[in-house]
């Protein structure tokens, strides 16, 4: 038994080199090549953790080229994508536009989805001078302040605060104000820099932290720490946390009859389709951020109606999420800011692009979009959306209005609290 | 700690098929939790088209899982076992069949996460003061259930007993006009087949994705190791071990020293007592 133990280690660890070897390597389909075309390259998390976004945000991506191509390309051009797999493997990423810029000779390149992707091609962006837009990525930039780096994701020039900032807003203007809260979160990136940013806004807010813990990601049973929150009786609490986790901590809120005032906050995943229709009704009454809803103010915006109907038409073939109102929209806008900067600069001098989109305000299916600081959007734009009156598991519920609810920022609000959490919990 | 007994049963049910295959067998089936997962899957499908219970497509898929680790178990012994290069090339193999199973789970289902919603997801009862939801009790129910099963299996049955025999002496079991491979099949059938229910109860407590079995590996192997190998009583209280550790830790000390918490109890059993909780 036990040579067969040290055989068993030995061999774990000759197959992780192999497997690492070949995930270093890359892999991926490069896209057939048309005479003469504008070539934009990118990685894309099309297998992997990352990839229930990545394949959307490719499709959206798609639609814009066709979009361009029909009405005669860029420059007189036709639009061509060139993209590979980075499997949600940061490793992969230097390798892929290294490639991409010496091989495949493209024109310009964006970044792959997610702040955990776009970190490492930053370094290579600023090296060769590049000018990339970043899809949805979280204070990437900080650190650089590589100039001519932009970012769609609508965080605004205080990225760490970004996502929190609603929520504690919110709780401030109710009546009576709550004093306690409870944060709690994943052991994981994004969740960790939400949390800074939660602890940041309590202090300014004046509120008094009654528990403050973070969590494995790997945990399974949720209940011990909504409990333990539970025992603390917070008037508000805060949740950084990913799909997984969102879905366990919101069950076993249920469970446990866990009802402050205001619940929500970080939460990823509880935007995703699959996620919305399989948990219904135990929705009602988060408050939780978000990028985009099928409200008033963003349905009014000059193309989106046109997007989300081709999209949802070929998200039905591609399998992928079918209603695509969290990533798709922007990564399509994504394509937009770079049409229009190519044909205001007339060429790819990856500098006057640059120079172009600082400048300039865009008109996107998001809206008006103006960078500023870091590349961030000048004006953040992180909503607080609360889910409101949702019956059942049927998809069709959210396509329309009035099942996730704007609250803030106050320029796009489609309606009002419901407050406190108990009252919209049916 | 109530919490904590549930989890147990739970992960009493996840780990008996690695407790069976990997402790009785001394077959490194790293692949386990990827069969827990295509259960999971399985039971996510029903649900989904015929609206079925998650736990009753585990229990009506049994004979096909078992039939499906019969068959992995034939070509893993054509293969490998008869050549005797088991142990090395035999681990490769199974690491294998986890990535395949891992993608092409992706490529036919994407990678969504995928939830059933049963009629007492979110249900609870209060007993004595502490809500229990039905989410976790039904899982520890039939966690228990199916380590008494199995443990009933194992000790009363002709089948079961050849395998405690085969796991003791195979050449003695040979020389009996037993065939040693026969029973192996039988028992890596079972194991397996205890895959498919382990599924229905995971996707009935968390939403799942291909991907979700790596969280599970270290945790099926460290029950069974801790246990015992081979064990099956051993695994449960193992399981019960780890699953009150990890809910007392995130409940009075913070979530995040549950795992180290539970995997330094794992070190401490082994250091005092290498043959696990209830070892041969």
């Amino acid at each position: 038994m036990n040579r067969n133990w040290t055989q068993g280690i030995l061999s774990f660890t000759v197959v992780g080199i192999v497997i690492g070897m070949l995930a270093l390597g890359g892999s991926g389909a490069l896209v057939a090549q048309a005479a003469d075309p504008i070539k934009i390259g990118f990685g894309m998390a099309l297998t992997g953790g990352l990839s229930a976004n990545g394949k959307p945000a490719l499709l959206a991506l798609q639609i814009w080229k066709d979009d361009v191509n029909k009405k005669g390309g860029l420059l007189g051009r036709p639009v061509e994508l060139v993209y590979y797999d980075d499997q949600t493997n940061p490793a992969t990423v230097p390798g892929i536009y290294t490639k991409l810029l010496d091989v495949d000779k493209v024109d310009l390149v964006i970044s792959g989805y997610g702040t955990n992707l776009i970190a490492p091609l930053l370094p290579i962006a600023m090296e060769r001078k590049l000018t990339v837009i970043g899809m949805f990525g979280l204070a990437n930039n900080e650190k650089y302040q590589y100039p001519n780096y932009f970012q769609i994701q609508p965080a605004g020039p205080d990225p760490q605060t970004s996502t929190a900032i609603g929520f504690f807003e919110l709780a401030a203007r109710q009546n009576p104000k709550p004093q306690t809260v409870a944060i709690v979160g994943a052991d994981a990136e994004y969740p960790q820099n939400a949390l800074v940013g939660a602890r940041e806004l309590i202090k300014k807010f004046g509120l008094k932290t009654v528990y403050d813990k973070t969590y494995p990601p790997s945990t399974v049973d949720y209940t011990p720490i909504v409990r333990a929150i539970k025992a603390t009786n917070p008037d508000i609490v805060f949740v950084a946390s990913y799909p997984p986790d969102s879905v366990g901590m919101l069950r076993a809120a249920h469970e446990v009859g866990l009802q402050p005032k205001i619940l929500g906050g970080g939460m990823v995943g509880l935007m995703f389709t699959t996620v919305m229709t399989s948990m219904g009704p135990l929705l009602n009454g988060i408050v939780n951020y978000d990028f985009w809803a099928p409200e008033p103010p963003f349905l009014a915006m000059p193309g989106i109606k046109e997007f989300l109907k081709e999209y949802q038409a070929r998200a039905e073939k591609a399998g992928v999420d079918p209603l695509g109102y969290y990533l798709p929209p922007y990564s399509y806008a994504v394509g937009q800011v770079l049409a229009q900067a190519i044909e205001a600069t007339k060429g790819f001098d990856q500098q006057k692009i640059a120079d172009h989109i600082r400048a300039t305000e865009f008109n996107t299916v998001v809206g008006k979009i103006k960078f500023g600081k870091n590349g961030e959007w000048a004006r953040g734009r992180t909503l607080m959306v609360q889910y409101q009156k949702i019956q059942g598991p049927g998809i069709d519920q959210f396509r329309g209005p009035g099942k996730k609810v704007v609250l803030y920022p106050d320029d796009l609000k489609s309606g009002n609290i419901i407050y406190p959490y108990s009252a919209a919990k049916n | 700690m109530v919490a904590g007994l549930l989890l147990g049963g739970f992960y009493a049910a996840v780990s008996l098929g690695v407790s069976l295959i990997f402790g009785l067998l001394d077959i490194a089936n790293i692949a386990q939790p990827a069969f827990v997962i295509l259960g999971s899957y399985a039971a996510y499908v029903m649900n989904d088209a015929l609206g079925l219970d998650p736990i009753l497509t585990g229990l009506l898929l049994t004979p096909l899982f078992y039939g499906l680790g019969a068959l992995v178990y034939r070509v893993y012994y054509a293969s490998f076992e008869r050549r005797g290069e088991e142990s090395l090339r035999g681990l490769v193999f199974f690491f294998g069949i986890l990535f395949i199973m891992e993608v092409s789970l992706s490529l036919t289902f994407g990678v969504d996460y995928r939830l059933v919603q049963t009629a007492y997801t979110s249900k609870s009862i209060d007993l004595g003061g502490v809500g229990i939801a039905f989410r976790y009790l039904v899982p520890c129910l039939v966690g228990i259930a199916m380590t008494a099963g199995l443990y009933l299996f194992l000790g009363r049955t002709f089948y079961g007993r050849a395998i405690m025999a085969v796991s003791q002496d195979q050449l003695a079991l040979r020389l009996m006009g037993a065939n040693p491979v026969q029973i192996k099949t039988i028992a890596f059938g079972v194991g397996i087949a205890a895959a498919s229910l382990a599924g229905a109860l995971l996707i009935s407590i968390a939403p799942v994705i291909p991907s979700t079995d790596r969280d599970y590996i270290g945790r099926m192997f460290a029950i069974t190791v801790l246990g015992g190998m081979g064990s099956i009583g051993g695994t449960l209280v193992a399981a019960v071990v780890l699953g009150v550790a990890e809910s007392l830790m995130a409940t009075f000390f913070g979530p995040s020293w549950s795992l180290a918490v539970s995997f330094g109890i794992l070190l401490l059993a082994l250091a005092v007592r290498p043959a696990g909780l209830f070892g041969r």
